[in-house]
């Protein structure tokens, strides 16, 4: 069906001649991004800084999952934490009751939140702005309090204890720090290339239209409804992906991971990284990661200092770093030719 | 599940009227906190995250006001005229810069503010638990209602609420400041041009859904504990009253209320660990069959 609209959105939105050249560079970025990142262990030792990487794969595919929801489609959802939660959950389910490989895990996982995404979906996504914001926080609490009150099956309020089995698959061993941090950052790149694919292609400027104008993309022909809920439930994927990986990370999974404070801090991040980037929610994700480190390590009253610089953001700059940084540039060029 | 309690009680009137008593408080108390926040939406068009703060500083300023005078009148007074003056400050210093921004940037805003006046609280009146008291004058003998236990103090609560609701609901459709609400909520351009001053509007509006919000807490100082980040959950669930009830509209918010309260207090017989989750059940099922609510206007 997205090759329909595909077909359809690529006579209606110029998509730039360079897009191939623009996919090398993609790819380009990324087995760089990758080979830096996977080198970091030869050269350092220290374990906060790649638990710290490890935290930033789990929540950033988590946010930019999210970006592609609320900057890319113009759905602010408040309950997208839930397929964080659901991702964490359903693989240490699998992996402590079935004790199957990882990879098995892992894609029985993402087909488990490919069908509750297109249900939960399918229900949510005819709503409207505020409405839909508060339906997707009402489904994430109904999923909260099901893992809270079924504890047979999930631990309830204790969480998944016991620890994830982590089996060696082909060699690797996510049980070793150093294999899953680099388990992680590939995971992470492979996401971000494949979010980045969906946004640059025809599909990806199909949801840019929706977000602007919906009733225009609907008379052009565009199944508006059917756009949304496939968006969704690509998105959902990718966040189930960083829950996986904090499920691996803290070999748990907790009733936190589904609260809708999740949905909050992701949220938050893409608005202090900024959503009209598509790395802003990864810029944001280190910033809050860093911001939360280091601000608790020096004050008990980590609320205030956090609750300030959120408010620099939204009444100083009025938006993300990412997105300030790029208006600067761009602000910068121009004044820069007129002279 | 333990559907056998929950007939049980149905079968029983004691059980019946104690449990629709503490139903009707929850739903009470909601609705105080609900009302401020679908009016500020109705007039401001701003959803404030923010709202459960009012309903904490009103319980803290209470309990503080009770402890140096000793009277609840005065306590009842506190929490609820220091939460409108809060609300106004709050309001013109900050909310009103965000007017015209992404409803993202509001939430962030609001969101600031929910961690700064939670650690505020814990830097003014310490992190643990603290607790009221029942003051002097309720403490009498329950009255026995066909059986059932009511406490004296749930009827005065019961009717604060009652009243509260009565005065909104015909101030804002017979007065002439309600009327001049009603046209700023419709058209502030308008009501801007014609001489009013709107800004005045929205910081009114403001103060008086944190006052309210305020009175809540202070009403429930003497039957909750106080703790920093208590405003949360009621919070979440003030929001689903007014998503149920329609945003904007005051009977929704009252209806909407008593029946999340009686949902609570009848739900947590029959469904002890998922009471919760059947209050998000409920909010799904009418969002599903009525997106803008029972009691809200269809979007023009």
């Amino acid at each position: 069906m997205t090759e329909l609209e595909a077909g359809r959105a690529e006579t209606l939105v110029p998509v730039r001649s360079g897009a191939a050249l623009q996919r090398y560079r993609d790819v380009l970025i990324a087995l760089v991004a990758f080979a830096v990142l996977a080198s970091l262990p030869l050269f350092t030792g220290s374990k906060a800084l790649l638990d710290f990487l490890i935290r930033c794969s789990a929540y950033g595919l988590f946010a930019t999952s999210l970006n592609l929801l609320v900057g890319y489609t113009g759905l602010t959802s408040f309950g997208h934490g839930m397929f964080f939660g659901l991702g964490a959950y359903s693989f240490g389910l699998i992996m402590q009751k079935l004790g199957v490989p990882i990879p098995v895990a892992f894609v029985a996982t993402l087909a488990i939140t490919a069908v509750i995404a297109a249900i939960i979906g399918a229900i949510c996504v005819r709503l409207k702005e505020i409405y839909f914001a508060f339906v997707t926080l009402a489904f994430q609490m109904l999923i909260h309090s099901t893992i809270l009150s079924w504890a047979s099956f999930t631990g309830g309020d204790q969480g998944l204890r016991g620890g994830i089995p982590r089996p060696v698959f082909l060699g690797i061993n996510l049980a070793n720090h150093v294999h899953l941090y680099i388990a992680s950052c590939a995971l992470l790149i492979l996401g971000l290339l494949a979010m980045r694919q969906i946004a640059q292609s025809p599909f990806g400027y199909t949801l840019r239209m929706i977000r602007d104008n919906a009733a225009r993309a609907s008379f052009l022909g565009i199944d508006v409804w059917r756009a949304k809920l496939t968006v969704f439930v690509l998105a959902a994927l990718f966040a189930s992906m960083g829950g996986m990986v904090m499920a691996l990370f803290v070999s748990g999974a907790y009733p936190e991971f589904a609260y809708w404070t999740i949905s909050g801090e992701g949220i938050f991040i893409n608005m202090l990284g900024g959503v009209s980037t598509f790395l802003g929610p990864m810029v944001g994700t280190v910033l809050l990661l860093l911001l939360n480190d280091t601000v608790t390590r020096f004050t008990e009253y980590h609320g205030i200092v956090l609750g300030v610089v959120i408010l620099f953001f939204a009444l100083g700059l009025r938006k993300g770093l990412l997105d300030f940084v790029a208006d600067w540039f761009a602000h910068r060029r121009e004044t820069g030719e007129g002279r | 599940m333990d559907l056998d309690a929950l007939a049980g009680c149905l079968s029983s009137s004691a059980c019946l009227v104690t449990q629709t008593t503490s139903g009707l408080i929850i739903g009470m108390l909601l609705f105080l906190v609900a009302v401020g926040l679908t009016l500020i939406f109705g007039v401001l068009k701003v959803v404030n995250f923010s709202h459960g703060a009012f309903y904490m500083f009103g319980a803290y300023f209470a309990m503080t006001a009770y402890q140096l005078t000793g009277s609840f009148a005065l306590a009842m007074f506190a929490g609820a005229a220091g939460t409108a003056v809060l609300g106004l400050i709050f309001e013109r210093v900050f909310m009103s810069r965000v007017y015209g921004a992404d409803v993202l940037m509001q939430l962030l805003v609001c969101y600031a503010f929910v961690l700064i006046f939670d650690d505020v609280v814990r830097i003014i009146w310490g992190p643990e638990f603290k607790s009221m008291g029942m003051p002097a004058a309720f403490q009498v003998m329950p009255l026995f209602i066909a059986g059932g236990v009511v406490p004296p103090y749930y009827l005065l609560l019961i009717g604060v609420a009652l009243v509260a609701a009565i005065v909104l609901g015909i101030g804002l459709s017979r007065s002439r400041i309600g009327k001049v609400i009603r046209a700023a909520a419709h058209n502030p351009g308008m009501v801007s041009a014609l001489g009013i001053n709107t800004g005045l509007i929205y910081g009114g509006v403001f103060a008086l859904g944190g006052m309210l919000a305020g009175l809540a807490g202070a009403l429930a100082a003497p039957v909750r504990s106080l703790t920093p980040g208590m405003g949360f959950s009621v919070l979440i669930e003030s929001f689903i009253v007014t998503v149920i009830g329609g945003m904007g509209s005051i009977l929704g918010a009252l209806i909407g209320a008593l029946l999340l309260g009686l949902i609570r207090s009848f739900g947590s017989l029959g469904f002890p660990l998922f009471t919760e989750g059947l209050m998000y059940l409920f909010m799904v099922i009418v969002l599903v069959s009525k997106p803008t609510g029972l009691f809200g206007k269809e979007a023009a």
